[in-house]
């Protein structure tokens, strides 16, 4: 036994096991060119290699998997939009989300807890009415609730903000958070297991377009030819579609947020308020994390601010007063593609074999699964699938907006 | 605290500006089409690098124009809005 222990811990041979497979060698072409190694594009790869059989795909990936935005996000999965179109498609995110950790063989640590959403004006309370209505309209489970029900739900919080008391709440039991390594990991991993290759630390540095194709990728490792390219790059969306000599309707401002120490479980459901610009909830491991409203003005810098973090203190301060000997134990910043109507852009570009996922601001860690399941149909298809064509590029020409700004927590 | 100055007020907090986006020009509406003001009204360069942005310093609501970098978070120039002359439009 202790021979064997000594053998183990000599051997320079360790039995552990290499889920993701090493960078391999860029080939010639692929069929699909994904580029952006996070969450979508790892679950758009899984998606086409399991249900559509394309498996020559290549993830380009500029730093390392998931090590962008889908790191630096707060992990909460919810339904509870304003426009049927949106409902439905983050209702379906939401229900494989539910079904990720079976589907996968790999533990999400996805935990359903319930989202409270604070109102403290009279406009907000009519505005969360009609969110209430319209989920319950597309069968998703939502409630009104009163500063009594508040009360029972998180008998912490502070209902009487001075200045701004509680009114009441859009209570949706069914949100839920997950750890987001783990979801771009096993997408990756069980997409690997099907012949996708994952190229980490490969930067696109510029793609070829004759006509109305994209028939270059070109690499810091080489150059590829490639069928179909796909960009998933929230964060630099701008910058990549320009490659192809696309302008997209986004903005990119930084996101901070942070989490304290941790302490011992006191807050189930997550809360988020609208007026107070910050939304929190508590970890598996019992750090509370916490997240507010996009920085002042554009940038594509991950700094932190003073100001931010003070006034999401501040914020958090005046929800939960006692959390005030609490230390800040890790703070970060990721950056958001704004788009005008807070919904993201999905499907067709303008070039006929180049495909957007983009402009995925706030909203993209819970429509990591549902993103990849449509584009990849789509993809496979060649034509857009009902629940993503509202969210296409040309809605802007049409002016047919999905509006969701009264949706998103952490608003402007 | 990030400074800012202002060609009114001179140096001044950041939080008293309002940021107004990238500095492009109106295409005449009389003769755009559809498309192309759509664009006008949606699309953005969106640059990483140097840009040029209208600004506003709020309490004296003075309108100006400054120039930024949106890689580095620096503020390279800022200057009042030529009276005559091109305003240096990004297209």
């Amino acid at each position: 036994m202790v021979f064997a222990l000594l053998k183990y811990g000599l051997s320079k041979a360790y039995p552990a096991r290499e889920e993701i497979p090493r960078t391999p060698d860029l080939k010639s072409h692929y069929d699909v060119v994904i580029v952006g190694g996070g969450g979508h594009g790892a679950s758009l790869a899984y998606h086409l290699a399991k249900h559509h059989g394309i498996k020559n795909i290549a993830i380009l990936e500029k730093g390392y998997l998931g090590g962008g935005n889908t790191a630096r996000n707060t992990t909460v999965i919810r339904s509870n939009y304003t426009d049927q179109r949106s409902i439905r498609f983050y209702a379906r995110s939401l229900r494989l989300y539910e079904a990720l950790s079976n589907e996968l063989d790999y533990n999400m640590m996805y935990s359903r807890r319930g989202q409270l959403t604070l109102s403290h004006s009279d406009g907000v309370s009519r505005s969360l009415r009609l969110r209430a209505d319209a989920g319950n309209f597309c069968g998703e489970a939502n409630e009104i609730v009163d500063r009594k029900q508040i009360k029972d739900l998180v008998p912490s919080l502070n209902l009487d903000i001075k200045g701004m008391p509680i009114l009441g709440g859009l209570w949706h039991p069914n949100a839920a958070i997950a750890r987001h390594d783990a979801v771009v990991w096993g997408y990756a991993i069980r997409a690997c297991e099907r012949g996708v290759e994952l190229h980490q630390r490969t930067e696109v540095v510029g793609m070829d377009v004759v006509g109305d194709k994209v028939t270059r990728v070109r690499t810091n490792r080489g150059d590829v030819s490639a069928g179909i390219v796909v960009q998933c790059v929230a964060g630099y969306s701008s910058v990549v579609a320009k490659m192809v000599g696309l302008k997209l309707p986004i903005r990119s401002y930084p996101l901070q947020a942070m989490v304290t120490h941790p302490i011992k479980p006191f807050l189930d459901p997550m809360v988020s308020s609208t007026a107070l610009h910050c939304y929190i909830s508590q970890s598996a491991r019992g750090e509370l994390v916490i997240g507010g409203s996009s920085d002042p003005y554009e940038l594509y810098n991950t700094r932190s601010t003073l100001e931010l973090k003070e006034s999401l203190a501040a914020s958090a301060l005046e929800m939960f007063p006692f959390i005030g000997e609490l230390k800040v134990l890790r703070q970060w910043a990721g950056i958001t593609d704004m788009t005008p109507d807070y919904s993201p852009i999905m499907g067709r570009s303008p070039l006929s074999n180049y495909w957007l996922d983009a402009g995925w601001g706030t909203w993209g860690f819970k429509a990591t699964p549902a993103s990849g399941f449509f584009l990849a149909k789509a993809i496979s298809d060649n034509r857009i699938p009902e629940e993503i064509q509202p969210f296409q590029l040309d809605r802007f020409e049409r002016f047919d907006l999905v509006n969701e700004m009264g949706a998103t927590a952490a608003s402007h | 605290m990030k400074i800012m100055t202002c060609p009114l007020n001179g140096p001044r907090n950041i939080t008293e500006f309002q940021c107004h986006g990238e500095v492009h020009q109106q295409p005449d509406p009389a003769t755009t089409g559809d498309k192309e003001w759509a664009a006008y009204i949606w699309m953005s360069n969106n640059t990483a690098g140097v840009v040029r942005e209208w600004w506003c310093h709020t309490p004296t609501n003075f309108w100006f124009l400054a120039e930024r970098n949106t890689m580095t978070d620096e503020i390279l120039a800022t200057f009042p809005i030529p009276a005559d002359g091109p305003l240096g439009e990004v297209l």
